[in-house]
């Protein structure tokens, strides 16, 4: 070690020393250089890894791709879709956990949390072998859209919920009964309570887990590759297929597009969760 | 808390649509797969039958799985992820601590900037590890203005390496965070003061006591790479093939369903297993933080 | 003075922003003194023991440590050892491991070591617990061993971070006692941060006062009692009553002064006063009584009695004493009537004028 310490910067000052610091931007680069260069070259004339000059055409071209509009088409309304219905459950499992005693109750527990931990090929497997022998795989495949997508939906649905749950749990697990206790005392009913008191206090944790849903929604590619039929395919399985064959300028622009929607959704949720709740 | 016998229709109300949700396409699914993990292909008309299975009859997919073979596959997709998560952990350490040691104002900020593009969908970020580091990526362009290259970068074990770290270096940068924040200062100052160098500090007071942070993030980190499909199938080369994907081949190329179960459940009972150890170690360190 | 163990020569840390933590001090300490750095909190007490410590560096400064310049070194080479305010007594370690720690790492060979946590532990009275992890000990119990584990050294210091400060207060009062006697016995120099007046008054040998990261006086207990140098040194040790004057006169080393509640009289004083000048004297030197009372040099005055505290032994009286309020100290030294003092009594206040001080900032 440095013999003498410099003026000012005391012997615990790690985050000051240089290669610490030169650690950090690099790790910075490493994990924004390959996203930032995937939104650049969204806007490069052609599909060469050299830049040539700006344009929107990309963004046109995607928009006009019948393919990838459908696919874009197809995850948002996926997403939108499972985060109502997840947060709908999952707010009401978290409430039951939360307001209730009741027998095998920690079983339950581990019960929900399950999807949440289970290794996601293991489930998409398993909704695969399900989906075909219940005939439902058969059944939606020709269906008008949305309900072409039900399958899929259903799924994410299942592995959605159990996070909304945990972080509305987290959520009730601060509430002051006294304040419900309260406003009983003050003449509301049971239900008018719960509307008034406790619905109120869990907003902030609804909008965040619905976020979250939506965001896992998006992401999700293992699931929906295995529980969706040949003839659907979302935005992950779309750039599934091109990793490896190809680069297409067309699919830069419209992850630009899923980035950007994906990126404004969590900091919400960030900002929503308050300081220090980072991440789940 | 109230008792949910006197509430019983609130209660119901509140509780089944979660648990028939899962109980209908989780809980069943998952017990499906389980069944046949013990089944065999059935005899029909003196033929293997394509579709028709004896259930419940054999304990050979398992004995299978654990032949040679797989073995060796089950090694590599083991070491893969040591690796990965090795790398993910010497990564992390520095840049956990860089946060923790900044001014408290900017903490915030600098976590966010090293966790935000976890949230960025895991195709896209495959998919740009992969337009950069192609043969004609900007990586090799640049390699090519100063005379280098083009380098094969994709498509190798490498390649699978390096896109785990970057898709799970958050999973270990947030347990270590939370657990180095936590850290009382004047642990390592007074083992300074005592006459320990930085080094000796950091072996003797500052390992030991994030350690349960250090457990968490490994298993954090570890059991996604353990069961990772897309990484390896996208990045890697014909012979990074990790369960997942051996999982995937025997449903959906091989059509060996039953042994695809059996792989699966092996699967699930490491994740079970890390996730064990994983509590374990957090219920003994509880006493520790006091 | 001998040759001073440690002096600290114009020393200044500044933090970002520009905020001085510490501005200009120099304080020398001599060998085997028990000193204390005593201020309110935010004074920079903290971060000059720390300084000397090598936890954290100065803007510039020296800190000479056994005639060698040390304010750059860092702090596992120097010949100082801490007790921090929370202990910090390593919870992966037994106590043992814990007062070992820094022999072992700086290479003492393992039977000394044995023998030396032995004798420390003895000498806190803690052998019996040589085996014990701190989660399972008291506050009390982990503050000796954050103390064997600093004294096992031998450091030409030892410097104390508020370590009472943890404690309950019965066990503080223990505590004051047996960090003097082992002052005493080792013969180390000890420098103790804060902010209680009490614990410095009654534990230190010398006091720096400091305030707003400068040095206010530096002075043993009683000289800071009855000389303060200034209004914050005779406001922050002890109570006191602070009279406004305008200085009508100054001959030689008498002044004669007027003040709104008391009047004029004369004091004599070292300082030179300007135009006006502050009169400090304390609670226990003011005198009720119902009399007017007798004596020429007496400053006295018509008090009306607001407020009467009673806590046993004595009684605080706030009294109107020509539009200021004073406070008097009286001893309760009758078993029926108390101080004899109730609300709303008009009395005298009186005082010699040798008790009080004058204070010219």
């Amino acid at each position: 070690m440095s013999a003498q310490l410099k003026p000012g910067m005391g012997p615990l000052d790690y985050a000051r020393r240089p290669w610490i610091i030169a650690l950090f931007v690099l790790s910075l680069i490493f994990l924004y250089a390959p996203i930032v260069s995937l939104v650049v070259f969204s806007f490069n004339i052609d599909k060469t890894g050299v830049w040539h000059g700006f344009t929107w055409m990309n963004y046109v071209k995607a928009w006009n791709n019948a393919d990838i509009f459908a696919a874009l088409s197809n995850s948002l309304m996926i997403a939108f879709m499972s985060t109502i219905f997840s947060t709908i459950f999952g707010a009401m499992t978290a409430l039951t956990l939360w307001r209730f005693r009741f027998p095998f109750k920690n079983a339950y527990e581990g019960f929900v949390a399950l999807p949440i931990v289970v290794p996601e090929i293991c489930m998409g497997i398993s909704l695969l072998m399900f989906f075909t022998y219940t005939g439902m795989m058969e059944a939606t495949r020709d269906l008008p859209f949305p309900l072409n997508l039900s399958n899929i939906i259903f799924a994410h649905i299942a592995f959605s919920f159990p996070f909304v749950t945990v972080v509305v749990r987290a959520r009730l697990h601060g509430f002051n009964r006294q304040l419900e206790e309260a406003s009983k005392d003050l003449g509301a009913t049971e239900f008018q309570t719960f509307l008034h008191v406790i619905v109120p206090f869990m907003l902030p944790a609804l909008v965040a887990g619905a976020l979250l849903a939506f965001t896992l929604s998006l992401d999700d590619f293992v699931i929906t590759f295995f529980s969706s039929g040949p003839n659907t395919t979302t935005f992950p399985v779309k750039i599934y297929g091109m990793v490896k064959r190809g680069v297409d300028m067309q699919i830069n622009a419209a992850s630009t597009v899923l980035i950007v929607i994906t990126l404004a959704a969590t900091l919400i949720a960030m900002k929503l969760q308050g300081p220090g709740k980072t991440g789940h | 808390m109230d008792d949910w016998k006197d509430y019983k229709r609130v209660f119901l109300t509140l509780a089944l649509p979660g648990s028939f949700w899962l109980l209908l396409f989780f809980i069943i699914p998952i017990a499906f797969l389980f069944v046949l993990s013990f089944s065999g292909k059935a005899m029909v008309d003196g033929e293997t039958s394509a579709t028709a299975y004896d259930y419940l009859s054999t304990f050979s997919n398992y004995t299978s799985a654990m032949s040679s073979d797989y073995l060796v596959l089950l090694w590599r997709a083991v070491w893969t992820s040591v690796v990965a998560t090795f790398v993910c952990l010497l990564v992390a350490y520095p840049l956990a601590v860089a946060v923790c040691f900044a001014p408290p104002r900017y903490r915030p900020i600098l976590l966010l900037l090293l966790i935000l593009p976890f949230w960025i969908n895991l195709l896209i970020r495959t998919y740009a590890i992969y337009t950069i580091f192609r043969t004609t990526g900007v990586v090799n362009q640049a390699f090519g203005l100063v005379g280098l290259g083009p380098f094969e970068m994709m498509n190798n074990s490498g390649a699978v390496i390096m896109g785990l770290v970057y898709v799970y270096l958050p999973f270990m940068v947030l347990p270590l965070y939370s657990t180095i924040e936590k850290l009382d200062r004047s642990y390592l100052e007074a083992s300074l003061d005592l006459g320990a160098t930085q080094a000796t500090t950091f072996r003797q007071v500052t390992l030991p006591l994030t350690m349960p942070g250090v457990i968490t993030g490994i298993i954090l980190v570890f059991i996604p790479c353990l069961g990772t499909f897309l990484i390896s199938d996208r990045l890697g080369g014909p012979n990074d093939v990790t369960i997942a994907n051996t999982i995937e081949q025997q449903f959906l190329e091989a059509n060996n369903w039953p042994f695809g179960s059996a792989l699966s459940f092996i699967l699930m009972y490491a994740t079970f297993i890390a996730l064990m150890i994983r509590a374990f170690v957090s219920k003994r360190s509880a006493g520790v933080d006091a | 003075m001998t040759e001073p163990i440690i002096s600290i020569r114009n020393i200044t840390k500044e933090f970002a922003g520009g905020v001085k933590a510490v501005d200009n001090v120099s304080i020398d300490i001599a060998q085997n003194e028990f000193f204390a750095l005593l201020g309110p909190s935010g004074c920079g007490k903290t971060t000059l023991l720390r300084m000397i410590s090598g936890l954290e560096t100065p803007t510039s400064g020296q800190i000479v440590i056994g005639g060698q310049d040390m304010a750059f070194t860092p702090p596992n080479l120097r010949p100082t050892n801490m007790v921090f305010q929370s202990y910090a007594v390593f919870p992966h370690m037994t106590v043992e491991q814990n007062v070992g720690y820094g022999l072992k790492v700086t290479g003492v060979p393992a039977d000394e070591i044995k023998t030396r946590v032995a004798d420390a532990l003895e000498m806190v009275k803690l052998s019996y617990l040589a085996a014990r992890k701190p989660d399972q000990m008291s506050g009390g119990q982990r503050q000796r061993v954050a103390l064997a584990r600093a004294l096992v050294k031998r450091p030409k210091v030892l410097l104390l971070d508020e370590p009472l400060s943890a404690l309950d207060a019965k066990l503080r009062d223990d505590m004051r006692m047996e960090l003097t006697r082992l002052q005493e016995t080792v013969g180390i120099t000890f420098i103790i941060v804060t902010h209680d007046q009490d614990e410095a008054l009654s534990m230190a040998s010398r006091i720096a006062v400091m305030d707003k990261g400068a040095v206010a006086q530096i002075a043993t207990p009683a000289e800071l009692y009855e000389h303060p140098n200034n209004k914050f040194v005779a406001d922050f040790i002890g109570k006191v009553n602070l009279l406004d004057a305008a200085v009508i006169s100054q001959k030689g080393k008498t002044v004669t002064c007027d003040t709104k509640a008391v009047g004029k009289f004369a004091i004599d004083t070292d300082k030179s006063a300007s135009s006006s000048a502050t009169i400090a004297i304390r609670p226990e030197k003011l005198k009720l009584s119902a009399a007017e009372p007798k004596g020429a040099r007496l400053v006295k005055a018509k008090a009306a009695v607001k407020d009467v505290a009673y806590y046993g032994n004595t009684s605080n009286v706030i009294a109107d004493v020509g539009g200021q309020e004073l406070e008097i100290n009286v001893q309760n030294d009758s078993r029926t009537e108390g101080s004899g003092v109730e609300r709303g009594q008009k009395l005298w206040v009186s005082f010699d004028p040798n008790d009080a001080l004058v204070l010219t900032e």
